[in-house]
């Protein structure tokens, strides 16, 4: 848990005071992600430094698990709490086990338990330890230096990280690997993580809550779809942007939405039989599936209309399916590209998992709009 | 081939001047790298006091060895020393000065601040982060300015030879008194030999003392 107290800086400069972050308040409950958004110089950046001290505050308090920070000298601080930069910042004279096993070292830690642990979480990022624990920095790929630059992070074990543009630096395609992989990881170590952006995108991605910040304050502190939903004032409405309804079909996945009762049917059913499966369900159409449970077509009731035979002679092709884990943006988009109102979704293995149409997702957003207003209201915001 | 054969006879005693030529060099520059890298790194610290330790160790550069040699005379008399190894070694050390402070004072100053970020924020100490990540990085140039410093100071020990130093000055000082090209050129060529080999030497030890992931 971080909890934010009234936290301000002020820098004094020959030109007059510049108020970098005023009365911030805020908590982020133990194990959940929030990312500190907002435009350039709004005081994200200042406020995250703040917590690890590489920037002192000009007052105010910051309690990390419960305990006041200001009780600790600043080295004890920084080895107990992760940081990770945009720049990676990786030590060039160094192997990625060295630098892997800096903050280790640092708190005396047995080389052997350090080496063993720099491995472990080399193969936690999908990097061959054998591969590259000897290697340096500069034989890595950015995208390979970034998650060097994460998993050293990590190395002790730290309970809080803090995380500034970690991935700004990486291209487009890398960085979705990663931020996906990152979540991945964090589902199950669940770390207390203060993550800095300027990316609407990521920040509804990989946060838990979003805190926007404007001029050094905090405009609105919520969830994702919260902000998305209900933004408090014009400026964050402007902020998030006026496509912001469907950046919210990111937040739910079909899993949510889909329809897993839809009729199915099985090539070699009668189509008297399939028939009475539709009437029963008052669908249209029904699903095709083959002997493994994998979509493989659909049938609609109108060309079941007087025909006889088995499902075979009739099902159409499907245009396309989608996995079931995949989030309502794809979805809407394969829809769009195939031009068709309802996707049959299958699950890790190819098998069939449901139905989903237009009509379900409209649906959904609705559900989300409707919900109350300031259920995650953060108090302690001014 | 007058030269050739002056060489040729005289070959040990050559190599001997040499290798007191050589003594007074690597002392003064191994002293001059115990005081220069240190003063270079602590003037990182203040921007103002770093400019005015540079701009000193620069006008010391710029007094001719011979008139520091003289200044020394009177000074170094009071112990008995007024000529000979000694002020030669001093006089070495202060213009080892310039080059050593000035490349480890750039070279830890440009860090990249993103390293240093990355170092503070881990929790290194400031003397951590010194030993394992600046001096390890800063090393390579750190190493270009004791090289400057050892064939530049090459040249100065031959003037040395004036106070009674010793060294591959004395033959060219011979040379001039006596008017023997001989022993003039034997002592010129060699001084540069000197100069070419140390150079050489030390850029081998450059390359193997900077980190491997700093090589390109």
């Amino acid at each position: 848990m971080i909890r934010l107290e009234d936290l301000t800086k002020i820098f004094r400069t020959p030109s007059g005071d510049i108020v970098a972050a005023d009365r911030v308040n805020m908590e982020v409950p133990e194990g959940e992600i929030c990312i500190l958004l907002g435009p350039s110089g709004c005081g994200k950046t200042t406020a995250l430094k703040m917590i690890n001290r590489l920037i002192p505050p000009t007052s105010g308090k910051i309690f990390i698990g419960g305990k006041d920070t200001s009780q600790l000298n600043d080295i004890e601080l920084r080895r107990n709490i992760g940081y990770v930069i945009q720049q990676i910042g990786l030590f060039p004279n160094m192997t990625i086990e060295e630098n892997i096993c800096v903050v280790p070292r640092l708190l005396q830690w047995d080389i052997k338990r350090a080496k063993t642990r720099a491995a472990e979480l080399l193969d936690l990022v999908g990097l061959d330890a054998r591969q590259y624990l000897k290697r340096y920095p500069k034989e890595l790929s950015g995208g390979q230096q970034q998650r060097v630059g994460v998993i050293r992070a990590l190395a002790a074990d730290p309970p809080v990280m803090l995380m500034d543009e970690p991935f700004g630096a990486i291209d487009p395609i890398n960085r979705e690997i990663i931020q996906d992989e990152f979540l991945k990881m964090q589902s199950e170590l669940k770390k207390t993580i203060m993550f800095v952006s300027h990316d609407i995108d990521e920040a509804v991605k990989m946060g838990d809550k979003i805190a926007i910040f404007r001029a050094g304050k905090i405009e609105q502190y919520a969830s994702p779809d919260q902000i998305l939903a209900h933004p408090e004032n014009a400026f964050v409405a402007d902020f998030v942007g006026t496509d912001r309804t469907l950046k919210r079909l990111r937040l739910l996945t079909a899993e949510e939405v889909a329809d897993r009762n839809a009729p199915i049917t099985s090539r070699s059913t009668k189509v008297e039989d399939a028939r009475q499966v539709l009437a029963a369900s008052k669908a249209r159409f029904a699903v095709v599936i083959d002997g493994e449970n994998r979509p493989v077509g659909f049938i609609t009731a109108d060309e079941m209309r007087g025909a006889s035979g088995t499902v075979r002679e009739l099902a159409n092709r499907l245009p396309a399916t989608v996995p079931i884990r995949a989030d309502l943006r794809a979805v809407v988009s394969e829809m769009f590209a195939h031009d068709t109102m309802w996707l049959a979704c299958t699950d890790d293995n190819g098998r069939y998992a449901g139905v989903i149409s237009q009509p379900d997702v409209t649906t959904a957003l609705r559900a989300t709009y409707a919900s109350a207003p300031d259920a995650a209201h953060d108090p302690g915001a001014p | 081939m007058e030269v050739l054969s002056f060489i040729a006879a005289n070959w040990l005693v050559i190599l001997g001047l040499a290798g007191e030529h050589l003594s007074i060099v690597v002392v003064a520059v191994g002293l001059a790298i115990l005081t220069g890298v240190p003063i270079g790194i602590a003037i990182t610290q203040n921007k103002r006091v770093a400019n005015v330790i540079l701009y000193i160790a620069s006008i010391i550069v710029t007094i001719p060895s011979i008139a520091l040699f003289g200044l020394m005379i009177p000074v170094l008399s009071k112990i008995g020393q007024g000529i000979g190894w000694l002020p030669a070694v001093i006089a070495i050390l202060l213009y080892s000065q310039l080059p050593i402070i000035r490349n480890t004072y750039t070279a830890i100053t440009n860090v990249d601040p993103a390293l240093r970020e990355a170092a503070i924020g881990m929790g290194m100490t400031p003397m951590q982060r010194l030993m394992r990540l600046e001096i390890p990085v800063a090393l390579p140039v750190i190493m270009a300015g004791v090289r400057t410093a050892v064939v530049m100071n090459i040249g100065v020990a031959a003037i040395a030879a004036y106070i009674g130093a010793g060294g591959l000055g004395v033959l060219i000082a011979r040379g001039i008194s006596q008017t023997d090209p001989r022993q003039l050129i034997a002592g010129a060529v060699a001084v540069s030999i000197l100069a070419i080999a140390a150079d050489w030497g030390l850029l081998k030890l450059q390359k193997r003392l900077t980190p491997a992931g700093l090589k390109r």
